[in-house]
């Protein structure tokens, strides 16, 4: 589902990929680790088409980055650090405006839909300024999922969910991965990332110091494994 | 395989040789534009911002015009045209400042980038949407300034001449918008950028307004409604083009 070989990206001068090498299967859900500026943003940026790498190769689905990136585009569910959701518009009109930018069948029933399952149903004609940070991050989930993409790229999910709304996370994540979905998510939650992702990549200084099974790691050796890519 | 549940439905894909997935339908181009243009007015329309702001600069550069200028009639005939372009220019750059600085806040402009459509029908639609500010706020203010002047610009032509130049106005503007957006210092960047560019529009149609002002002949009306229409069909061509490379980071 994801290939990308040699990936170089720098901002100006300084570097931010230095020749990442990802492969992920379709199907396959995998957690990506790593410090702060480690370049997990910069790297799910180029695989959603908002960013062009300097060098090297991006196939997402059998396309080509950035040159086939329109074909892609209605593949991806993505969920940034921002929400991405209008602030004078209402809950049920952000996903009426995303369904009809992605052509979403029966759209009015899908939008409701999407908004029970993320808990917001009795606001849904509140205006998004108005919601907290959380309700934000789960009408943003509701978005990436409107038009039951094939590939999530989530870029930490869980940053201000409360615990009702991290648990419901958790459950849409394992029916993505029952589903047959693809997902790559970047989180610095260890634990949460083992638990729910079998595979697990670390990215450190640029590159992928580190790929693990979760299966094949115990959860308590991973912050051990994880310093010591990190560190080293 | 369990039940689909509301959030995920199975959907057929089918996967070629060489892996690629079968693509899904795209949205209508005419569609996408469409949602654009509905999201920019229902969000004004709730916040009322951005046409807010841009009333209020116009009619107050209209009513200091007035008080410093103490001319008479026959001299504001000649004035009228200057005058008019000034108001609409500034007034248009806060709101296409304010248009981008909207989609910039919450990462909103990444998700309309995400959003399977061409491009270009992006830009369409938020310039339909800033020329539709435009107009709005050109619409109050020229019987403001009819009344305030004692000058009639309820002329056809006059308004013809308003229309392209808004339309050029708003192509090149929201190009340049989406390009000073991404710059910390964007309010400051987008007058410095768009003013030497859009010039030939201002003059055009400065020129047009102030000829049909003053009822010379149609000959001298034309060449600069041609300059209008030439620089429109230009300009949006070229930012149709470009627009993709510009907004990407």
């Amino acid at each position: 589902m994801i290939e990308t070989r040699r990936l170089v990206k720098h901002f100006g001068l300084k570097p931010v990929l230095r020749g990442v090498d990802f492969q992920v299967e379709r199907g396959e859900f995998v957690a990506l680790l790593g410090p702060n500026g480690a370049g997990k943003t910069t790297l799910l940026r180029i695989l959603a088409s908002l960013a062009r790498p300097n060098m090297g190769t991006v196939r997402v689905a059998g396309y080509d980055l950035p040159r086939q990136a329109a074909s892609v585009r209605s593949m991806l569910g993505v969920v940034s650090h921002l929400p991405l959701l209008y602030g004078d518009l209402s809950a049920e009109e952000n996903l009426r405006f995303y369904g009809r930018m992605y052509g979403v069948p029966h759209l009015e029933r899908r939008a409701g839909e999407v908004l029970e399952l993320v808990g917001l149903r009795a606001q849904r004609r509140e205006l998004v300024r108005a919601f907290s940070r959380g309700m934000q991050q789960r009408l943003s989930i509701g978005r990436a999922i409107l038009h039951d993409p094939e590939l999530m790229l989530l870029d930490e999910p869980y940053t201000g969910l409360d615990q009702d709304a991290a648990l419901m996370l958790d459950d849409l994540l394992r029916e993505v991965i029952t589903r047959g979905r693809t997902v790559v998510m970047t989180s610095h939650d260890l634990s949460r990332a083992a638990s729910l992702a079998p595979r697990i990549d670390i990215l450190s200084r640029g590159v992928i110091s580190a790929s693990v099974r979760s299966a094949e790691i115990d959860p308590l050796q991973l912050p051990t494994l994880y310093h010591s890519v990190t560190h080293a | 395989m369990p039940e689909a549940t509301p959030a995920f439905r199975p959907v057929e894909t089918i996967q070629d040789t060489r892996g690629v997935i079968q693509r899904r339908p795209r949205p209508a181009y005419g569609r996408a534009i469409a949602a654009v243009v509905w999201k920019d007015l229902a969000a004004e329309l709730r916040s009322r911002e951005l046409m807010g702001a841009m009333l209020v600069f116009a009619l107050l550069v209209i009513l200091i015009f007035n008080f410093a200028l103490e001319l008479d009639v026959r001299t504001r005939q000649t004035v009228t045209s200057g005058v008019l372009w000034v108001t609409f220019a500034f007034a248009g750059t806060l709101g296409l400042n304010r248009s981008m600085a909207i989609e910039k806040d919450r990462g909103c402009l990444d998700g309309l980038l995400l959003s399977p459509v061409d491009r270009s029908a992006l830009y369409f639609g938020k310039t339909l949407g800033n020329l539709v500010f435009m107009l709005i706020v050109e619409a109050i203010v020229l019987p403001t300034y009819s009344a305030l002047y004692n000058v009639n610009l309820f002329r056809p032509a006059l308004l013809v001449v308003i229309l392209l130049g808004s339309i050029g106005y708003a192509a090149v503007g929201t190009l340049l918008a989406s390009m000073a957006v991404q710059a910390r210092t964007r309010d400051v960047l987008l007058p410095i950028l768009l003013f030497p560019v859009v010039l030939p529009v201002l003059v055009a149609a400065i020129k047009a307004s102030n000829a049909i002002l003053q009822s010379f002949e149609p000959s001298e009306i034309w060449p600069w409604l041609n300059l209008l229409i030439v620089y429109d069909v230009v300009f949006v061509a070229v930012a149709m083009m470009v627009f993709d490379y510009v907004v990407e980071e």
